[in-house]
């Protein structure tokens, strides 16, 4: 394991990889994107208004606004841990296509940044929708501001990529994905503040959901939505970066161990 | 085009390979046979520099492997054992796939396929999804896919298992026209009629070392006399105390069958003619011959 961990090899090979999802993505836009998109937008909405409309404001802000700066995070999480999850092990582990890559000059290094890129690319495309929604609604402070929401987007679709990676570095079936979503996913949902503000949880658990990388997200994107200067950016997203690389580093270890032993 | 010096590999404590020479030469058919578990597939991966070896030494059509992994699979065409041809994409799209990877420009892509598709015998599959093709057609198509790039070396792993008796003869054709074009190619497999056929040499691997190199005729005389009568029937046993000793210069008891390995089987089959229960085949002795010969007959799992 110690000799298998060591810095990825990182080479330009990888964009026929996001190339090859892209192409296969785009066979199927219409209905991936509406079904990636519709259920976050409806929860955003339909708890948003229902709810809202019952509700003070909630961490200074209407209930609407408070969500969908949440959904925004929320959403580009699960796009990008879906991708590495399901689809990747799809493409590596039942259709074999990573091996038949991997006969051509690239590595498993180009392969994995080549799923991770598009892991960040299909996260973009969920937060942009939410994003689309906040400007219509006219949900923001600050347009401008909001555009900074763009590039934290793409750092939590590569934070959730890299971390899903190690998952799908070590499952054995699609079952054992229920694992991360039940330990992992679901309970970052309520601990990192998508639904209500972190500072309604107990103490101890508020410690715990300051390490959680939605944490981090979420610290990041609902200032942005509002329209002020989120704090501690360096921290929020050294975290998110952390995350994200460690995730990719341990799932490429892990992942050379199973193919390529 | 192929030098490989020493190689050994361990899976924890089992030595899949201890210690391989091979020597490949440009515009040769080269065939790897062996039991399963002998180490052939492993030697693939060691050469396209997939795994790395724990010693010896791997030159691949000019390159260092694993140090010039990269450069050397440019010049390597690879038939995978197991079909992983892309199911997100048609006949057509799967070779431009395959050709990105290796970074060629669409339209350089686009000047090969047709040829491709015509030699694979699937130019109007082309649009075809992977799923609707026949086991053949998904091998053609495979191989192919590993032309894509016009590579000097293909590498070929049982490249007609699980195919039927045409689909074979489709593959060896188009291996032969490859032949002919003046490629390299090592393939491995467990049909010893494959390899008579295809190789110009052949080196039969087992437990990790090459234990027969050499022209597949050429083995079949050093290894083994020119005539195998196999005999069967009621009564075997009887006959094989009482004759087989006296009358063949070789001979094992496999199951309920006797195989007498000769010069000639003339006193033999005379012999023979007397035991009427007794039924026998009178045939040349062939590689698989030399290949159980050397490797032996216990199952291999």
């Amino acid at each position: 394991m110690i000799k298998l961990l060591r810095l990825p090899q990182l080479s330009w090979r990888f964009i026929p990889v996001w190339h090859r999802n892209y192409l296969v993505w785009k066979k199927l836009a219409i209905p991936a994107i509406l079904g990636n998109l519709a259920d976050p937008m409806l929860y955003m909405l339909g708890l948003g208004y229902g709810l809202g409309s019952l509700l003070p404001d909630v961490g200074g802000m209407p209930y609407l606004t408070f969500l969908a700066a949440g959904t925004v995070a929320y959403s580009t999480m699960n796009a990008a841990t879906f991708e590495v999850l399901y689809s990747s092990f799809s493409r590596m582990h039942v259709q074999r296509t990573w091996d038949a890559i991997m006969n051509a000059p690239l590595t498993l290094d180009d392969v994995m940044l080549g799923e991770l890129t598009w892991a960040v690319s299909k996260s973009l495309l969920s937060g942009l929708a939410i994003l689309a929604v906040i400007w219509g609604l006219g949900l923001y402070g600050s347009f401008w501001m909001t555009l900074w929401i763009i590039p934290v987007v793409a750092l939590v679709g590569f934070c959730f990529g890299g971390m899903g990676l190690v998952m799908n570095a070590v499952s054995p079936s699609y079952d054992f994905f229920l694992y991360y979503f039940t330990l992992v996913i679901t309970p970052m949902v309520l601990l990192c503040g998508v639904f209500f503000p972190v500072s309604q949880l107990p103490l101890p658990v508020q410690a715990v959901s300051a390490w959680l990388p939605l944490t981090h997200a979420i610290d990041l994107a609902r200032p942005l939505v509002v329209g002020i200067v989120p704090d501690n950016i360096a921290l929020h997203v050294a975290a998110l970066l952390v995350y994200g690389s460690l995730g990719y580093v341990i799932a490429l270890a892990l992942t050379r161990r199973r193919l390529l032993k | 085009m192929l030098n490989v010096r020493g190689l050994t590999k361990k899976y924890g404590d089992t030595e899949v390979l201890r210690g391989l020479d091979l020597t490949v030469r440009r515009g040769e058919c080269f065939g790897l046979l062996g039991p399963n578990g002998a180490g052939k597939t492993t030697t693939l991966r060691l050469l396209l520099g997939l795994i790395e070896p724990d010693s010896g030494s791997i030159e691949l059509a000019g390159f260092s492997v694993p140090k010039h992994a990269r450069e050397a699979r440019m010049k390597v065409g690879v038939v995978p054992q197991m079909d992983n041809l892309d199911p997100d994409f048609s006949v057509r799209e799967n070779l431009f796939a395959y050709g990105r990877y290796f970074g060629m420009k669409k339209s350089a892509i686009a000047a090969r396929v047709p040829h491709l598709l015509e030699f694979a015998g699937l130019t109007n599959k082309a649009d075809a999804q992977i799923t609707q093709l026949s086991g053949g057609m998904k091998r053609r198509l495979t191989l192919a896919r590993a032309l894509v790039h016009d590579p000097d070396i293909l590498f070929l792993d049982e490249p007609t298992t699980g195919l039927d008796p045409q689909a074979r003869h489709l593959i060896w054709q188009g291996l032969r026209h490859l032949i002919a074009d003046g490629k390299t190619i090592v393939l491995t497999t467990h049909f010893m009629d494959e390899a008579e056929r295809l190789t110009d040499r052949l080196a039969i691997l087992d437990h990790g070392c090459l234990v027969a190199e050499g022209a597949p005729r050429a083995l079949i005389e050093s290894h083994i006399e020119p005539v195998v009568v196999e005999v069967f029937g009621e009564g075997l046993a009887d006959w094989t105390r009482h004759h087989a000793a006296s009358l063949c210069q070789r001979f094992e008891t496999v199951g309920e069958t006797l195989f007498c390995y000769l010069d000639n089987a003339d006193t033999v089959i005379d012999a023979l003619k007397l035991a009427p229960t007794l039924r026998y085949l009178h045939r040349p002795s062939s590689l698989e011959d030399v290949f159980l010969k050397l490797t032996g007959r216990d199952l291999r799992d």
